[in-house]
C-alpha cells in the first residue's frame, strides 16, 4: 500500500493489479501443490542447509571442537565404530526391542480401537481409564518395571508396549467413529450382520488411518526404546550414547543421534509406502 | 409382494422437544409397482423410508412386507441413498457382489449375478475401476446394481438423483424406467422433484410437513414406456399442477 501511494507510476503500469483481487502467489498457496521441482529443491535444502551450518560453525572455530565436532569427525566416529562391531550389535538390540514392544501393542490395538469406535459400551468401559493412564508418562514407569520385570529385555519392550498401546488404542477407536454411518446402512440393507459389518465394512474402512496412527507412533517407540537404555542396559544406541558421554566422546553421540533419525525417517518412509501399495483408494 | 404401512408414528426426542417426524401415515406399494413419495424438506419422508428400510423404529404403527412385520433391516428391502454410499476400496464388482457375499453365496455364482446387473446398468468396462474414479451418475447405477444384485423384493430409493445435474438426473430417470421394466422390481421412491414423481411413478403420494402425514394419493395414468416426449404432453403437466397444488396447500 505505501508503495502504490508512494510510486503511481507502478500503479499505471499495471491497471489491472488491483487490490480487490487475490493475487496469485507461488509460494503461498493455501493448501496447493507447488512445482515438483521446487518441491525437491526445497527438500534437498531441508537436509543440505543445516549440514552446511553445521560444517561452518564447527570450522569457524568459535565453538571448541570438544563440544562441537565437525561433520568429517563425526564420519570418522562412523568409521571406528562400525570397524570395532559394535555399532551392529546395538542397533539390533535397539531394533529388537522396538519392534517387539511395537508388534504387541500394534496387535492389541486394533481389536481394541475397533471395538472401542464400534461399541459405545466398550468406550464408557474402557475410555476413562485409558484417559488417565495414557497421560502418566510412559519412562515414569521405568522403575516399576525394572523392579517386577528386572533388567532383561522384559522390562524395555514392557516400557514400549505401554508407551504406545493407548495412543494406538485411542487414535484407531477415532478413525472408527468417521466411518459413515450410511456406510453401515447400506450393509445391514444388503443382509449383513453385525458382525459382518464390523469386520467387512468397518476394519477395512479403517485399514489406512491404523497404518498412519503406526507411523505417527513408531516415533514415540523409537524415543522410548532410547530412554530404557539410557538407564539400564548393556547395549543398544541408548547405553552407547551414555557410554560416549562418560568419554566425553561427542563426535560418537552425533554419529548414534544421525543413526536413530535416520532409522526412524527409512521407518516411516516405508510405512507411507506400504500405505500407498496396500490402500490406493485412500491415497490421492 | 406387498408392502403395507399402517398407522405409522414416529417422535424423535430431544433435550428441549418432541419432535413429531410422522403422524398417521397409511400407504401401501404392491407387486411391480412404481411409486413416488413427494414432499417438501421436513415432510419426514426420509424418515419414512428409513423406518421401512428397518433402519428405525417406528413409535407407533407397523410395516409388513408379505404379511412379515419389519423389525429391522434386511435383504429383501433393497436401499439406494442419494449419497451413493459405495464402498471405496472395493472394485466396481466386488461393490456389487457384496450383497451376495454377505448372504454366503459363492464365489462363481457371485461374480456372475454382479456381472448381469452391471451390464444392466451399462457399466461392464467399469468392472475393475475404483468408486472414486467414476462420476456421481455412474456411482448412482453401481449403487442401484448393488441393491439389485441381492433381489430384493422392493427396492427402496431415497433422493437417488438429488445431488445430480439436470442432465444426468434426466438420464437416470429415463434409465430408472427401463430398469424398472425389465426388472419388474417393485419400487419406492423418495423425491422433492414433482416433475420426476410423475414422470417416473403409477402413484404418487404427497406429504405435507410438521407433522409429516399423507396428505394426497394421486395415480397417475400415463403410458408405462414414457419418454422424453411424455414430458411435454398435457396430462403430464395437469399431474405435475395437480401434486404442485397438494404440496402447496400443505405450506
Amino acid at each position: 500500500m505505501i508503495t502504490e501511494s508512494a510510486a503511481p507510476t507502478t500503479s499505471q503500469r499495471e491497471p489491472q493489479d488491483n487490490q480487490k483481487s487475490l493475487r496469485p502467489s507461488l509460494f503461498w498457496r493455501l493448501g496447493k501443490p507447488i512445482p515438483i521441482r521446487l518441491d525437491w529443491a526445497l527438500r534437498t535444502a531441508s537436509v543440505i542447509v543445516p549440514l552446511i551450518l553445521w560444517w561452518a560453525l564447527s570450522s569457524s572455530g568459535i565453538v571448541n571442537p570438544k563440544f562441537l565436532p565437525s561433520p568429517i569427525d563425526v564420519m570418522g566416529a562412523f568409521g571406528r565404530l562400525w570397524a570395532e562391531g559394535l555399532f551392529f550389535d546395538d542397533l539390533s538390540a535397539s531394533i529388537f526391542r522396538v519392534g517387539s514392544g511395537f508388534l504387541l501393542a500394534a496387535v492389541l490395538s486394533i481389536p481394541l480401537g475397533i471395538s472401542m469406535g464400534a461399541f459405545a459400551a466398550v468406550r464408557s468401559l474402557l475410555e476413562p481409564i485409558m484417559g488417565i493412564v495414557r497421560y502418566m508418562p510412559a519412562p515414569a514407569f521405568i522403575p516399576l518395571l525394572i523392579i517386577y520385570l528386572g533388567l532383561d529385555e522384559a522390562p524395555k519392550i514392557a516400557l514400549i508396549f505401554i508407551g504406545v498401546i493407548f495412543f494406538n488404542t485411542l487414535m484407531i477407536m477415532d478413525a472408527v467413529k468417521f466411518v459413515p454411518q450410511h456406510l453401515l446402512e447400506a450393509t445391514y440393507t444388503l443382509g449383513g450382520s453385525r458382525r459382518q459389518t464390523l469386520m467387512q465394512v468397518i476394519t477395512p474402512y479403517v485399514v489406512p488411518n491404523i497404518i498412519d496412527t503406526f507411523r505417527i507412533n513408531m516415533a514415540a517407540a523409537w524415543n522410548l526404546v532410547v530412554v530404557a537404555e539410557l538407564i539400564a542396559a548393556n547395549e543398544g544406541l541408548g547405553k552407547r550414547i551414555e557410554i560416549a558421554q562418560r568419554f566425553f566422546r561427542t563426535d560418537e553421540i552425533f554419529a548414534y543421534l544421525i543413526i536413530l533419525g535416520v532409522i526412524g525417517f527409512l521407518v516411516d518412509l516405508s510405512l507411507r509406502v506400504l500405505l500407498k501399495a496396500t490402500c490406493k483408494w485412500a491415497v490421492d | 409382494m406387498h408392502l403395507e404401512v399402517s398407522g405409522l408414528h414416529k417422535q424423535f426426542a430431544t433435550p428441549q422437544e418432541t419432535i413429531q417426524a410422522l403422524k398417521d401415515v397409511n400407504l401401501h406399494v404392491e407387486q411391480g409397482e412404481f411409486v413416488c413419495v413427494v414432499g417438501a424438506s421436513g415432510s419426514g419422508k426420509s424418515t419414512l423410508l428409513r423406518l421401512i428400510a428397518g433402519l428405525e423404529m417406528p413409535t407407533t404403527g407397523w410395516i409388513e412386507v408379505d404379511g412379515e412385520r419389519v423389525i429391522g433391516p434386511g435383504a429383501d428391502r433393497g436401499m439406494v441413498f442419494q449419497d451413493y454410499t459405495l464402498y471405496p476400496w472395493m472394485t466396481v464388482q466386488k461393490n456389487v457382489e457384496f450383497g451376495l457375499k454377505l448372504q454366503g453365496i459363492g464365489k462363481q455364482e457371485r461374480k456372475e449375478q454382479a456381472s448381469y446387473y452391471l451390464g444392466m446398468v451399462g457399466l461392464v468396462e467399469f468392472a475393475q475401476s475404483l468408486p472414486k474414479q467414476l462420476s456421481g451418475g455412474m456411482k448412482q447405477r453401481v449403487a442401484i446394481a448393488r441393491a439389485l444384485t441381492s433381489q430384493p423384493k422392493i427396492l427402496l430409493m431415497d433422493e437417488p438423483f438429488g445431488a445430480l445435474d439436470v442432465q444426468t438426473k434426466e438420464n437416470m430417470q429415463q434409465f430408472m424406467l427401463e430398469l424398472w421394466e425389465r426388472t419388474g422390481t417393485s419400487i419406492l421412491m423418495i423425491t422433492h422433484d414433482v416433475r420426476e414423481a410423475v414422470f417416473l411413478s403409477q402413484r404418487i403420494y404427497v406429504m405435507t410437513a410438521r407433522p409429516g402425514t399423507v396428505r394426497a394419493e394421486i395415480a397417475v395414468n400415463l403410458d408405462k414406456s414414457r419418454t422424453r416426449q411424455t414430458r411435454e404432453l398435457p396430462q403430464f403437466k395437469t399431474y405435475q399442477d395437480e401434486v404442485t397444488a397438494q404440496l402447496l396447500v400443505s405450506t
